[in-house]
């Protein structure tokens, strides 16, 4: 039988179930590929439940250092039986099986052209622990252990994680690692040790980092000020929140006093998160909330106010399957169109597109900034994809020469000095005018606010002439904001293209995949990365200058698509959609298997030219 | 009348309170509700006891939501920010107003729509939280500002303008509070002003959630034989069970009660409210025997008014939440930016 030989480039996926501890000791086998050097991109595939339910990890290991999915599974680390066919179909021709065969199964059900690799992990366990809990957690370990023997991954990389994690627990160090070399010592007996999969040090991983998204656009929101969250939990921001609790215990906790220099709290609901954040927006603290579709549903009316009365917020939304529940712990890019007109009447937003945690982290500064400038709702649209996985990118930056953008603020000196204060007044001719804070001047510079019509010195007026100066001035404001928001990266092909390629967010790693194996293919192809909405001139330039433009999402509707067509006004003839959206992450596959099929349709000779 | 500018001159003899102002600086626009509507009333009552208690007027952040109450902020303070927000959510907006400046005064304005219906949990959450402030509702039992619809406040047998009776029970927003931890909690009417100007200074001068509920009656759709939130009917079953007489600390206690006839809360900043009793067994920082007097009392068809609760060691989100003294919203980067150095060591720490 034909057996895949690869070294540093394959893919494992364990099939678990729910609860069974398995996401520790899974990601402790990711962590030690890594530290072997690896560059490793692993994916959590769960359900919505704590247990009971299957649930997939997936680690793709690849030199080169690709880290979106690839699609296909070279080694299954079956140990759900619920799930087991359809693992079983997954499995690459010539890849391998990896199962509990305390129990055996019948021959119909495996493959030929899969390697058979059976360990009786429960019988071990059986016979090693009479804690029924030690049985469940320490099988997993167990299979750690076989796992490093058979892809000859370094156990003092796992002995050294243990003891990194284990600190100070010396009961628990030990235990892990006596069940890790039971695993490793039984498929070195019984296993026939190594087999076609290997992992070989390497210096792939450099001086990267391992870092889920939301954890650093939680971060992104310290460094970017942020002293007000308001959320409401949903996955797959939850852990966003959290994050920030945890890095403001961290980082925000003044050493004299021991008091903290924010406030977190977890509202009743979507409508109290984004009231308060706005409140606090208002009172001038930078404040954010961060949530996931349906949370924005809930949110509109009060982002429309925003909106409307310029207040500046920053929202972060971690994406996921929608329409209603929809998928709650799938990926998807599928809110860009709600949140881009967020709100009943006529209402545009700035959205930012983080493509990994490391824009996670500078996108979520940087929209405090341009929420305070452009005093306006701002979104990050992250997703859970790279919301919830730990991925490899460059370290995060920070300049300490860098000064908050408090943007237009009136203050008391100015008032005092007579400056002439409306609060929707526009003074610069950006259709940015001057707020101040409340409590600045005990005579000047008060105003009413509200998300009625009103004349540029926020008085209450009804008057068609006024409404209609104060949402022009909105315009010139979203004209402002194009020169603020992250520009798109170009990146061209390296021989002339005919076709574009136009993608954004969590796409980004299996689109740079893909543009390698297209071009290896002779599909040539200049991509362009979108990072921010309203969109710049150089988006409707590069449509123009290629005949046909490849949009490439996660989201059945093609929302970038109708945002571009919209608003760069693009010519719609031009853009080829290419949709993914089963919840699962866009593979370098997908894309290139749809692109070669546009392409191929579009090379076709035409039938003038055959028959001349 | 309301097409009519306010006159800006004032008498040059008004009187100043300690810090300089006079009475009419702690006016607003000239309303635009209707003539003898309880609202106004109440924002009278507002303007009098702030200055009284001598705030400077730029010091208070006045909240609202929408409908007619929600309209009032521009009636009163005219040189205080404010924030008319959105139907039912002004809960929220206060709340996260006062996390960002816990220096100001918090002054929530809403009504029976706004408040139990359409916000009634936005109301609930922020009495838990025990935000900092002074939450206003201004209760017709009516949408004003829609013509005339029963609010969720309305009592169940009650009946409307057009003739019609409300079947539904009544939302009660003083045993809601009670119950979810208002640490101030009086009820009021619109009508009697004698009594509505201390709850506020007192409210003010608490430091933790006070809630006031006000009946003010809607001349327009709910004054008529037949509503409970009429001024005929609430001044008949109006039952008072104490009179706030003084805060000291602010005033001179200048008359002498009869042993028995007083009770006194000393609170946690050393100022004392002095009631003058008017049911002799209430007392007012009892929660439990409040709320079952109140029950049995509203069983027996009576508005019992008044300073209801009053816990005298309050306290508040931000002792809850740990916040620095300084307000979040003058901290700047060199407070809160962690910095390039924390940020290589927590690459480091990611690898």
């Amino acid at each position: 039988m034909k057996r895949i030989e690869a070294i540093n480039n394959f893919v494992v996926k364990f099939a678990n179930v729910n609860g069974s501890g398995s996401a520790s000791a899974n990601e402790l086998f990711a962590r030690s590929i890594l530290r072997m050097g690896v560059p490793i991109s692993p994916r959590n595939i769960f359900p919505s439940n704590i247990q009971g339910l299957p649930t997939w990890y997936e680690v793709r290991v690849n030199e080169t250092g690709y880290r979106g999915r690839r699609g296909g599974v070279d080694l299954m680390v079956a140990m759900n039986p619920q799930t087991w066919d359809a693992d079983l179909k997954e499995i690459e021709a010539g890849g391998y099986v990896f199962y509990d065969n305390t129990k055996p199964l019948p021959k119909s059900k495996f493959r030929d052209d899969v390697n058979v690799i059976g360990m009786p992990l429960t019988g071990i366990c059986n016979a090693t622990y009479s804690d029924p809990r030690q049985r469940q957690l320490f099988k997993n370990i167990i299979y750690v252990g076989a796992l490093s023997t058979l892809l000859d991954i370094d156990p003092n990389e796992i002995e050294r994680l243990f003891s990194e994690q284990y600190k100070g627990k010396e009961t628990l160090l030990q235990s892990n690692v006596k069940a890790l070399r039971l695993g490793r010592d039984y498929a070195r007996e019984h296993l026939g040790g190594p087999i076609g999969l290997r992992v070989k040090r390497s210096n792939g991983v450099g001086h990267k980092i391992f870092i889920d998204g939301n954890s650093a656009a939680a971060l992104g929101a310290v460094y970017g000020g942020a002293t007000v969250c308001a959320w409401y939990p949903i996955t797959p921001s939850s852990s966003l929140a959290e994050a920030f609790i945890k890095h403001c215990q961290k980082y925000r906790i003044d050493p004299a006093t021991g008091k903290h220099k924010f406030a977190i709290v977890q509202a009743e609901d979507e409508l109290a998160s984004i009231g308060i954040a706005i409140g606090a927006g208002w009172n001038g603290a930078r404040a954010f909330t961060c949530t996931s579709g349906p949370g924005i549903s809930l949110m509109t009316e009060f982002i429309g106010l925003a909106y409307f009365a310029e207040i500046p917020v920053v929202i972060i939304d971690v994406q996921r399957g929608g329409p209603s529940t929809g998928m709650p712990t799938r990926t998807q890019q599928s809110d860009l169109l709600s949140c881009a007109y967020a709100s009943h009447g006529d209402t545009k937003h700035v959205l930012l597109l983080p493509e990994d945690p490391r824009e996670c982290f500078e996108f979520s500064a940087q929209a405090f900034d341009l929420a305070d400038r452009l005093q306006t709702p701002v979104f990050v649209m992250t997703d859970l994809d790279i919301g919830m996985n730990s991925r490899l990118c460059e370290p995060l930056k920070w300049d300490d020469a860098r000064v908050y953008d408090r943007g237009k603020v009136m203050t008391y000196e100015e008032l005092e000095a007579g400056k002439d204060f409306g609060r929707y007044l526009d003074i610069d001719g950006d259709g940015i005018p001057y707020r101040t804070y409340p409590g600045t001047h005990p005579t000047r510079g008060a105003y009413f606010t509200r998300g009625t019509t009103k004349d540029r010195y926020a008085r209450y007026s009804e008057a068609g002439p006024d409404y209609v100066d104060n949402m022009q001035r909105l315009l010139r404001k979203f004209e402002t904001a194009k020169t603020l928001v992250p520009k798109p990266l170009l990146y061209p092909a390296d021989k002339p293209a005919r076709f574009g390629a136009i993608f954004y967010g969590s796409t980004s790693p299996a689109m740079q995949e893909a543009l390698d194996v297209l071009a290896e293919r002779g599909i040539h192809i200049n991509a362009l990365r979108v990072r921010g909405f309203p969109f710049q001139e150089e988006i409707a330039d590069f449509v123009a200058a290629h005949p046909w433009v490849f949009v490439v999402e996660q989201n059945r509707d093609a929302q970038l698509k109708t945002l571009l067509v919209n608003e760069a006004k693009v010519n719609p003839t031009r853009l080829l959609s290419v949709l993914h959206y089963d919840g699962t992450p866009i593979t370098a596959r997908f894309i290139v298997d749809q692109v070669s099929q546009h392409a191929a349709a579009r090379t076709v000779v035409p039938l003038k030219k055959v028959v001349s | 009348m309301t097409y009519l500018a306010k006159p800006r001159l004032h008498h040059p003899e008004l009187p100043k309170n300690n810090v300089g102002y006079t009475r009419r600086d702690y006016e607003g626009a000239v309303s635009t509700l209707c003539a003898g509507c309880g609202h106004d009333s109440i924002s009278a009552a507002i303007v009098q006891a702030c200055w009284e208690l001598d705030i400077e007027p730029h010091r208070v952040a006045k909240l609202s939501g929408i409908g007619c109450s929600s309209k009032t902020p521009t009636y009163f303070l005219g040189n205080s920010h404010g924030f008319n927000s959105v139907h039912g959510r002004m809960p929220s907006v206060l709340t996260g107003a006062n996390l960002a400046n816990r220096d100001l005064l918090y002054m929530g304005v809403s009504g029976d729509g706004d408040s139990a219906s359409i916000g009634l949990g936005q109301f609930a959450h922020c009495m838990r939280r025990g935000v900092n402030m002074v939450y206003l509702v201004e209760n017709n039992g009516v949408y004003g500002l829609t013509k005339g619809q029963f609010s969720a406040t309305a009592d169940k047998g009650s009946k409307s303008k057009r003739g019609v009776i409300n079947n539904d029970e009544p939302v009660d927003m003083i045993g809601l509070a009670l119950q979810l931890g208002a640490t101030f909690v009086a009820r009021s009417f619109s009508g009697d002003k004698q009594q509505l100007v201390p709850l506020i200074k007192a409210a003010i001068e608490h430091q933790g959630a006070a809630f006031i509920d006000v009946v003010s009656p809607c001349v327009a759709f709910n004054n008529h034989a037949g509503s409970t939130k009429s001024y005929d009917y609430v001044r008949e079953h109006n039952e008072a069970v104490n009179r706030l007489d003084f805060i000291t600390g602010r005033e001179e206690i200048t008359t002498d009660y009869a042993p028995g006839e007083s009770v006194e809360v000393t609170q946690h900043d050393g100022s004392v409210l002095r009631l003058r009793k008017l049911a002799p067994d209430y007392d007012p920082t009892d929660r439990i025997k409040a709320m079952n007097y109140l029950q049995e009392r509203a069983a027996a068809g009576e508005v019992v008014t008044g300073l209801l609760y009053v816990k005298p060691d309050p306290s508040d989100l931000h002792t809850y939440l740990n916040t620095l003294e300084k307000p979040l919203n003058r901290l700047g980067e060199r407070e809160l930016c962690p910095g390039a150095v924390a940020l290589e060591k927590l690459n480091a720490a990611l690898r």
